[in-house]
C-alpha cells in the first residue's frame, strides 16, 4: 500500500523532491506539496483505493505524511470490513 | 451586597462607549485626513481591551471571542476605520493566545502586552506571492550570535506606522518551501520600516495602511512553534472571517439606521402620508436581516466548534474552511449592497458628505472588503475544496 501511495503522490502532489526519498513520516506540506496539489492527491487516492474520505478525514494532519494517509486508508478498510 | 458584572457585558458595554465618544466623533476626519484613528485607540488602551482576549492569568481581560465579535460590531457602527484596527490587533493576539504552547517568551510577551496595552499590526501579505497567504518569500536566516533575521517585501500592512509589535509570515528558512512557514512577532526596536507606497484610497482610510520593507532582528524564541498552515487554518482564518464580517454588519447596521431617520424624519414632516421611500426602506431591512443572519450563524458555529473537544482539529477540516470562506464571501458582498440601499433611500442628502444621513463613508469602507483577501481567490480555494469535501 505505501508504495501505491506513493505513486499517487508522485503522480498528482506536484512536489519539487521526490517522494520516495522521504521518510513515511516526512511532512509532505513541508516539503512542498500545496493545499491544491494535496486536494488532487485525495481525490486520486479515493478512485484508486474504491474509498471516500469522510469529512472528518479531510484534515491537513491526515495527509500530511505517507504514514498518516496509509493510516487512514486502513481505518476506512477496516471500517468497511465490519459494516 | 455586591452585584457581579459579567466581563464580557461590562467589555461591550465600555467598548461601545468608547464608539460613541470617541470613535464616531472623529470618524469623519478621520476618513478625509486618512489618518490613524488615535483617540479611538488611545481610548480602547485606557479600557485595557487591547488585551480583553488575553488570559486572567497573563494580565488580559479573559473576555469570550463572541465578546470581541460583539465590540467589533460596535465599533463598525461608529467608524470603519476603528473598528478594523481593532479586529485587525485582535486577531493576532487570538492567533498567540491559542498557539503559544506554554512557550515562556510569548507568555511573558502577553503579560506586558497587557501592561503596556501594545498594539499589534500584521505582515502577512508579500509582493510576489500574488495574494496568496499559505506562501513566503521572505525567510528567517541566521543572524550573528545566534540571532534571527529577516527583510520581508510588503504590499499592505495596516497601521504597521502606528503599531507597537509586528506578527510576521516567513519561510522556516533559507531552504524551505514557500508553503513551510512561521510565524514571528518583532517587537518595537527590533525592526524597521521602509514606506514603498502612498496611501489614498477609496475606503478604510484611517487604517493607514501602504506597503513597507520590514526588516529586523530577533530571538529565535520570537517564532512561535506551532507552523503557520496549522495556525492559519485553526485560528487566523476562521477568527478574522468572523470578526471581519462582524464590523461589515456594523457599517451597514449604522448605514440602515441613517436611512431610517431619514424615512422617519420625512414621515414626521407629513403626518398621516407615509414617506414614498418607506417600501425602500422595508426591503433594505430584508437585505441587512440576511447579512445579520449569515454573521450571527457564523459566529455560533465558530464557537460551537471551538469549545468542542479536542483540540481545534476541526476547524481545519474542509467542510470548516468552506464554512468560514462563505461567511467572508458573503458579508464582503452583502455589507455594500446594503450601504449602497440605504444610499438609495436617502438620495441626495445621503450622498452628500456633510448630512446626519451621510452614508458615502459607510459605501466606501465596506466596498474594502471583497478586497480583504480577494473574494475570486476565495472562491478558487473553495472550488477546490468542492471537489473533495463531503458535507457543505
Amino acid at each position: 500500500m505505501t508504495d501505491e501511495i506513493r505513486q499517487i503522490i508522485r503522480e498528482h502532489g506536484r512536489m519539487p523532491v521526490d517522494v520516495g526519498e522521504l521518510a513515511p513520516t516526512a511532512d509532505l506540506y513541508q516539503a512542498g506539496m500545496t493545499s491544491h496539489a494535496s486536494v488532487n492527491v485525495m481525490l486520486a487516492l479515493e478512485d484508486h483505493f474504491d474509498v471516500e474520505f469522510p469529512d472528518r478525514m479531510l484534515t491537513r494532519s491526515v495527509f500530511e505524511s505517507v504514514a498518516s494517509i496509509e493510516a487512514a486508508l486502513r481505518e476506512l478498510r477496516e471500517e468497511a470490513a465490519v459494516s | 451586597m455586591s452585584v457581579s458584572v459579567d466581563p464580557d457585558v461590562a467589555f461591550v458595554e465600555a467598548v461601545r462607549g468608547v464608539a460613541d465618544e470617541f470613535a464616531a466623533a472623529n470618524a469623519d476626519a478621520v476618513d478625509r485626513e486618512a489618518r490613524f484613528p488615535v483617540e479611538a485607540v488611545e481610548a480602547l488602551r485606557a479600557e485595557q481591551a487591547l488585551s480583553a482576549l488575553v488570559p486572567r492569568e497573563l494580565g488580559g481581560g479573559g473576555v469570550s471571542f463572541a465578546a470581541i465579535a460583539a465590540a467589533c460590531f460596535e465599533l463598525g457602527r461608529r467608524c470603519g476605520a476603528s473598528a478594523m484596527v481593532f479586529a485587525m490587533h485582535q486577531i493576532q493576539v487570538a492567533t498567540i493566545v491559542r498557539h503559544l504552547e506554554d512557550a515562556p517568551w510569548f507568555e511573558e510577551y502577553l503579560r506586558e502586552l497587557a501592561g503596556e496595552q501594545r498594539l499589534i499590526a500584521s505582515v502577512t501579505s508579500e509582493v510576489g506571492t500574488g495574494g496568496d497567504m499559505g506562501r513566503s518569500i521572505a525567510a528567517v536566516q541566521q543572524g550573528p550570535d545566534g540571532d534571527c533575521e529577516f527583510e520581508k517585501q510588503a504590499p499592505t500592512v495596516s497601521y504597521g506606522a502606528h503599531a507597537d509589535d509586528l506578527l510576521v509570515t516567513l519561510r522556516r528558512g533559507e531552504q524551505a518551501e514557500p508553503s513551510d512557514q512561521v510565524l514571528a512577532l518583532a517587537r518595537k526596536g527590533q525592526y524597521g520600516l521602509e514606506q514603498t507606497g502612498s496611501w489614498d484610497p477609496l475606503g478604510m482610510r484611517g487604517t493607514c495602511s501602504p506597503g513597507y520593507v520590514v526588516s529586523a532582528r530577533i530571538a529565535p524564541e520570537q517564532i512561535l512553534a506551532t507552523p503557520f498552515p496549522r495556525v492559519s487554518a485553526e485560528s487566523m482564518v476562521p477568527i478574522s472571517h468572523v470578526l471581519w464580517s462582524h464590523l461589515w454588519l456594523g457599517i451597514a447596521t449604522d448605514a440602515f439606521d441613517r436611512a431610517r431617520a431619514f424615512v422617519r424624519a420625512a414621515a414626521k414632516r407629513k403626518p398621516g402620508e407615509p414617506p414614498p421611500t418607506a417600501v425602500r426602506l422595508s426591503h433594505l431591512m430584508s437585505e441587512l436581516s440576511l447579512l445579520r443572519a449569515e454573521v450571527d450563524s457564523g459566529l455560533a458555529e465558530f464557537t460551537a466548534v471551538d469549545e468542542q473537544g479536542p483540540g481545534r482539529e476541526r476547524l481545519s477540516t474542509m467542510a470548516s474552511a468552506l464554512r468560514f470562506n462563505n461567511l467572508k464571501i458573503a458579508a464582503s458582498e452583502q455589507a455594500p449592497r446594503v450601504c449602497q440601499g440605504a444610499l438609495g433611500v436617502c438620495g441626495i442628502v445621503g450622498f452628500k458628505n456633510d448630512t446626519p444621513f451621510s452614508v458615502g463613508r459607510h459605501l466606501r469602507d465596506s466596498m474594502s472588503a471583497c478586497l480583504m483577501v480577494a473574494n475570486e481567490r476565495i472562491h478558487q480555494t473553495n472550488a477546490s475544496l468542492l471537489l473533495i469535501a463531503k458535507d457543505v
